[in-house]
């Protein structure tokens, strides 16, 4: 595995929740993501998974260590940079559906790209129907966020971390409040993504059936990687 | 780097989707403003029409010979005792002449000046008026009756009959409103004057002079210069005082003292005459000002409120705006703009109120002895305040904008979404 191969390193990263008592959530994480890879993040509850994927996402930057994006250093870089790279770099899709609910369904997935501004409206109302379309929510486009069902609300924030092509999917439960079905479904999407477009996906999930279909699960215990 | 199209867009979204919240907030700019323009629209107009009623009549400069004792007296030109400590008892004044020396020439060397927008030469001769059994003192005042009526709006106190009419009528007389009464005389009847020296003449009325002002209404009449030079018996360069009206009121000072020197005669400039006049204008533009920004201030508060509740509610969006890429300033101004748009519209619809409360007080009848021109109240609609007016909305909804705008920017995404 090459350097220039990993989308995400993190090194020697630590964290601690100073109030109301200090504690050592994250322990000195070390771990890469290569690029295309589909890796899964397991462990129990508060073993410090979802705190580490907020790291990793540049949300959180109250933390110890180095993280590298694409090979570049991104720790301790000001918060305009760092939303930048969210904008740009990095797809969030949460456990719950989180949508800004008095837009519409293309309004949502459009709003990214808009922020960005490297193509015109047109283009990327276009690319927005493009990535609804496949995932099967194209009819959807015109309805407000607040009148659709929790699994297409999901497929829904899925278009909308993809809409500026990022390097990297993160997922915090992604499938934690959706039916079997809905859930297989957004698994299928993911592999699809992993598949046809060469994405690299980091998910937090609990699903053991979700995670034995990744390439790699990365276990945790008490805010440590287990080898 | 910010996008403003996609700010605004989310703004306009938030604005329309609360839009019971919206009015209201807004409702509070548009009393705030049209309060603030009704308010400042009738207080100018009301301060601007108490001004023209005293100012306009008020010559800036009025000089005349006035009678006092001689500032020195034989004894100190006296070579011997001078340095000595003289003690002179009981000064009298020297019985001068009212007439201004060297009237006609000084007048063309006043009209030549620049600052001058004109000087008018008077004549006023104590007299009494007789009618029928009726004898009353009063005084006549011979004027140029045009060009008192371009310089001091002499044309707004004649009720009845014209200048031109007195211009054109030869023995005519503008008899005061008071004196009409009294003596129970109308528009073209006559009325006898007595000089002082007893020569009896009579006038035809043909017009009738109210300045608004019992006691001048009561006295005095005005006729052209040349009747009274007559009536008088005097030469035609006879000439007790010069009003002097300037284009810049602040000349007046200054100029005065100059023209004292100059022709060593007495001058007094309007500020001497009417210093007291300021003070009533200052107080109500300071009310007018402290009930609008009251009014602002309460809108304020409001806004503040709506925001800051709004802010509440969206916390969700903003941890999701923040977590697509936008950054905490992107926040800030999505916040901010929604204040300013509130201030806007609010301040725009506040102006058209205030126009139109401007519009109907205008059209309310105010009708009173002291003011025979006006018969509605005064309304000032200055573009000026209105520009006051846009600005005061914008800055009131800035300040409430600003702080819970600024609470939307330090949220942290992350404890909003590990919270759910």
């Amino acid at each position: 595995m090459t350097a220039m191969a990993n989308v995400l390193e993190a090194k020697h990263i630590n964290k601690h929740f100073r109030k109301p008592v200090d504690f050592h959530v994250l322990k000195d994480i070390n771990f890469r993501v290569a690029r295309g890879e589909f890796a899964s993040i397991m462990g129990k509850s508060g073993c410090g998974k979802s705190t580490l994927l907020y790291i990793l996402s540049t949300m959180d930057t109250d933390y110890e260590g180095e993280l590298y994006l694409n090979d570049q250093l991104v720790s301790g870089l000001p918060h305009e940079a760092l939303s930048k790279i969210r904008n740009q770099h990095i797809g969030f899709v949460f456990q719950f559906h989180y949508l800004l609910t008095e837009f519409t369904v293309l309004e949502n997935v459009m709003l990214p790209a808009r922020k960005l501004g490297r193509k015109s409206t047109e283009e990327i109302e276009h690319d927005a129907m493009q990535h609804l379309k496949t995932l099967n929510i194209e009819k959807l486009a015109r309805k407000t966020a607040s009148r659709i069902s929790g699994g297409e609300k999901q497929r829904v924030a899925i278009a909308r971390a993809l809409i500026n092509d990022p390097d990297i999917l993160m997922g915090d439960e992604p499938t934690g409040n959706l039916d079997s079905y809905n859930a297989e479904n957004v698994f299928q999407i993911f592999k699809g993504l992993k598949e046809e477009k060469g994405l690299s996906l980091l998910v937090v999930t609990h699903d053991q059936d979700f995670a034995d279909r990744t390439d790699r699960i990365i276990i945790m215990e008490d805010g440590r990687v287990l080898p | 780097m910010t996008n403003w199209k996609v700010i605004l867009s989310i703004a306009k979204t938030h604005l329309l989707s609360k839009m019971k919240s919206t009015v209201t907030a807004s409702l509070g700019v548009t009393f705030g403003i049209g309060a603030y323009i009704t308010l400042v629209s009738f207080m100018t107009g009301l301060n601007k029409m108490l001004d023209d009623l005293v100012l306009n009549q008020t010559p800036h400069i009025h000089l005349y010979n006035e009678i006092e004792p001689s500032k020195t007296q034989p004894i100190s030109r006296l070579a011997e005792f001078e340095g000595a400590f003289n003690v002179v008892h009981s000064i009298k004044p020297k019985m001068s002449q009212q007439k201004i020396h060297n009237a006609l020439p000084m007048m063309h060397y006043l009209n030549a000046d620049p600052r001058v927008r004109g000087a008018s030469p008077q004549l006023r001769a104590q007299i009494f008026y007789l009618s029928g059994s009726i004898e009353l003192g009063g005084s006549l005042v011979g004027v140029d009756i045009l060009e008192e009526a371009r310089l001091y709006n002499m044309r707004d106190y004649i009720v009845q009959g014209s200048a031109e009419a007195l211009k054109n009528t030869d023995n005519g007389i503008l008899l005061g409103a008071g004196l009409a009464k009294k003596m129970s005389l109308d528009l073209g009847d006559r009325v006898q004057i007595s000089t002082v020296d007893g020569t009896v003449t009579p006038l035809k009325i043909v017009g009738i002079y109210q300045s608004g002002i019992a006691e001048i209404d009561n006295v005095r009449s005005f006729s052209n210069l040349k009747t009274v030079q007559r009536i008088q018996g005097e030469a035609e360069n006879y000439v007790t005082d010069i009003n002097v009206k300037l284009y810049d009121i602040a000349q007046a000072v200054p100029m005065a003292s100059a023209l004292e020197k100059q022709f060593g005669i007495k001058a007094t400039d309007i500020q001497e005459a009417n210093a007291q006049f300021e003070t009533g204008s200052n107080i109500r533009n300071i009310i007018t000002y402290a009930v609008s920004i009251t009014l602002l201030i309460v809108a304020g508060f409001g806004i503040y409120n709506i925001l800051s509740m709004l802010i509440y509610e969206k916390m969700n969006d903003i941890a999701i705006l923040k977590a697509t890429g936008f950054s905490g300033k992107d926040v800030q101004y999505i916040f901010m703009s929604q204040a300013l748009l509130i201030g806007l519209v609010g301040g725009l619809v506040g102006l058209i109120v205030g126009y139109i409360l401007s519009r109907l007080i205008d059209k309310v009848p105010f009708e009173t002895d002291a003011l025979p021109t006006i018969t509605t109240y005064p309304v000032n609609f200055n573009m000026g305040y209105y520009l006051i007016g846009i600005t005061f909305a914008f800055i009131s909804t800035f300040i409430a904008g600003y702080l819970p705008s600024k609470k939307a920017k330090k949220i942290d995404p992350v404890r909003i979404i590990r919270g759910n």
